[in-house]
């Protein structure tokens, strides 16, 4: 019996009941009210928006004015034709693998720098992090001028630098490189940026395992490697899993950077990019609501299972 | 024991080393805006940009400032009000969803948090026509609604977990003294919720300080935040390198300040992003 219902029925003893009840009642009531509001919000502006752009996205529309004359398919089959959305596609692809394991890797290396307890760890931490809290247009305002590719006596940036340092074979022509790889040099600035915070995940989890695990395995004459290999990192999987998920839906989303740096560069489209032009620009609504419907797609099919096994796992503890 | 001390002796130096390399990674947008910045505009030159400036100068700033002052004070007629009602509508929500739990209070909380992750591209045409419809397209104040509701899944999420941890027991004790829903929430649990409610501002803050999608859709050039007028002031030719530079940074400074300032909490909103982190 928890603490109220026990309550309820001492104060049911005293006769009463009725006004408890009611009390309780409209607790309940006012617990709602305030709640619905936010509720009626997500549900209009997220699941309504969301049915309101499917329906545009099976609809004509093209031009200033509404026009939801049914289309069926046709603007998703004309994307499937369009050379344009094949680049973003694959660069969303290049982008994403390259960001996540760029990301994965040099947060779990500095995380792991981090945890041996050296001098200055509050510093570096401070350093790795602070590009968090810039807005990437920033980023790519900065980086764009970083990543210029002239050469001769107008170089300037990285390249320049390589050129004072002597590394010449660094010089390259960055974000302006061959398609399709010049989308993987802006993953240089989403990875300044956002390593970061996976450095900060992995941190976390490193501290959250117990000094004795660590002491234990080297009585048993493990050495500092095979810690790391065995006992550490099957114990960071979950902490990897959120990184993914956080990672990756930011960068199938990935929107502010691409434009701040490529200024309407067609070889650098992403999803996110072509959308807001086709619609804005070009008033193409029903092809821009189908790219913004398939953007959904992906990203609901990273998120949800991810949503549903945390959500379980929670009800489980 | 002394083979592992010894060990420790090479590899300290060069833990430092690798440490030291990656630190100037990050640091190396930052010196090249701040030289940039300070330099005289005749000292100025792509080709020496990694030069230390001369003498200190403030001009690229003041340009920058010049063209970017409008749309700072934007931001911030947008960001505090959007940050401040975001809280106080994450902070009730939070307390319902983890103290007033109703049936199918937790499927729908499921359902709000799903908003935080969509690609915001997939709500961007009805959202475009509602606004205009209800006539706030181009205004401040458009903007902080939008703010606010696309906020309630991270806000309600920071909050829930936050009261998840205010002992039932402290309720129930409440209670029988008497207290309401309201009254609970009054007395017992808003003033414990002083460190959520600093996570929560600083993360609607800098969310909405930095965004950019929502304000290029939803502004006019007399009601664009900074990061819209930055990026134009970026793609035209008329406006130089270095006084972008200048006004790179500037658009920067506020999160930046908080992140120095405030650095643990801002940490703290990051980690809620991650669910169960």
């Amino acid at each position: 019996m928890s603490a109220s219902q026990y309550v309820d029925t001492m104060e049911a003893a005293a006769g009463r009941l009725p006004e408890r009840r009611r009390t309780v009642f409209s607790d309940r009531a006012i617990s709602i009210a305030l709640v619905i509001p936010s509720i009626i919000a997500i549900a209009i502006f997220v699941y309504g928006f969301i049915g309101w752009s499917l329906r545009v996205s099976l609809s004509e529309w093209t031009g200033l004015i509404p026009d939801y004359t049914f289309a069926g398919l046709r603007q998703y089959a004309e994307l499937l034709d369009d050379r344009r959305f094949a680049i973003d596609v694959r660069n969303t692809a290049i982008f994403t693998v390259l960001f996540l394991a760029a990301s994965l890797s040099i947060g779990l290396y500095l995380a792991v720098l981090l945890d041996q307890r050296l001098k200055g760890e509050n510093l570096f931490r401070s350093i790795f992090l602070f590009p968090m809290a810039i807005s990437f247009i920033v980023t790519g305002v900065a980086w764009r001028w970083l990543m210029t590719s002239a050469t001769g006596t107008r170089i300037s940036g990285l390249n320049l630098l390589f050129q004072n340092l002597g590394l010449d074979f660094l010089i390259n022509k960055w974000h302006l490189t061959d398609p399709p790889w010049g989308i993987a040099f802006i993953v240089i600035p989403a990875v300044w940026q956002m390593s970061g915070f996976t450095m900060a995940l992995y941190l976390g989890g490193l501290r959250s395992i117990s000094e004795d695990l660590r002491e234990a395995a080297r009585v048993d004459g493990a050495g500092e490697f095979q810690i790391y290999r065995y006992i550490i990192m099957p114990l960071l999987r979950p902490v990897t899993l959120s990184a993914i998920i956080i990672l990756g839906h930011i960068s199938l989303k990935i929107f502010d950077l691409i434009v701040a740096i490529s200024q309407n560069n067609i070889a650098l489209d992403v999803p996110g990019v072509y959308m807001w032009r086709t619609t804005f620009d070009g008033n193409n609504y029903g092809q821009g609501a189908a790219i913004g419907i398939f953007m959904l797609v992906t990203v609901a099919l990273l998120i949800i299972p991810y949503m549903v096994y945390s959500m379980r796992t929670e009800t489980e503890l | 024991m002394t083979t592992q001390r010894l060990a420790r002796q090479i590899t300290r130096p060069i833990m430092y080393l690798m440490l030291v390399l990656m630190a100037i990674f990050y640091l190396l947008p930052i010196y090249v805006l701040l030289v940039t910045g300070l330099k005289s505009f005749a000292e100025v030159d792509l080709q020496r940009m990694w030069d230390l400036p001369s003498a200190i100068y403030f001009e690229n700033f003041l340009a920058a400032y010049e063209n970017l002052a409008p749309h700072l004070w934007n931001s911030l007629r947008l960001v505090i009000p959007s940050s401040i009602i975001s809280s106080m509508v994450g902070s009730v929500n939070g307390y319902v969803f983890s103290k007033w739990k109703f049936k199918a209070s937790d499927a729908i909380f499921t359902l709000i948090l799903f908003g935080m992750f969509i690609p915001y591209q997939s709500i961007l045409i009805p959202l475009v026509q509602f606004m205009e419809r209800l006539g706030l397209r181009g205004s401040i104040t458009g903007l902080i609604l939008v703010h606010v509701i696309y906020g309630i899944p991270i806000t309600t999420l920071i909050f829930r977990n936050y009261y998840a941890g205010v002992p039932t027991e402290m309720l129930e004790a409440g209670r029988i003294d008497g207290a309401g829903m309201l009254g609970l929430y009054r007395w017992i649990v808003f003033p414990l919720s002083i460190p959520g409610f600093v996570v929560v501002l600083i993360w609607q803050f800098t969310q909405a300080y930095n965004d950019f999608l929502f304000a290029v859709v939803l502004t006019k050039n007399t009601t664009w935040p900074v990061t819209v007028a930055l990026n134009n002031m970026a793609g035209s030719q008329i406006v130089q390198w270095n006084v972008q530079m200048a006004g790179a940074l500037l658009a920067a400074l506020p999160t930046l300040l908080i992140y120095i300032f405030l650095g643990r909490f801002f940490l703290r909103g990051l980690m809620a992003g991650a669910l169960k982190g």
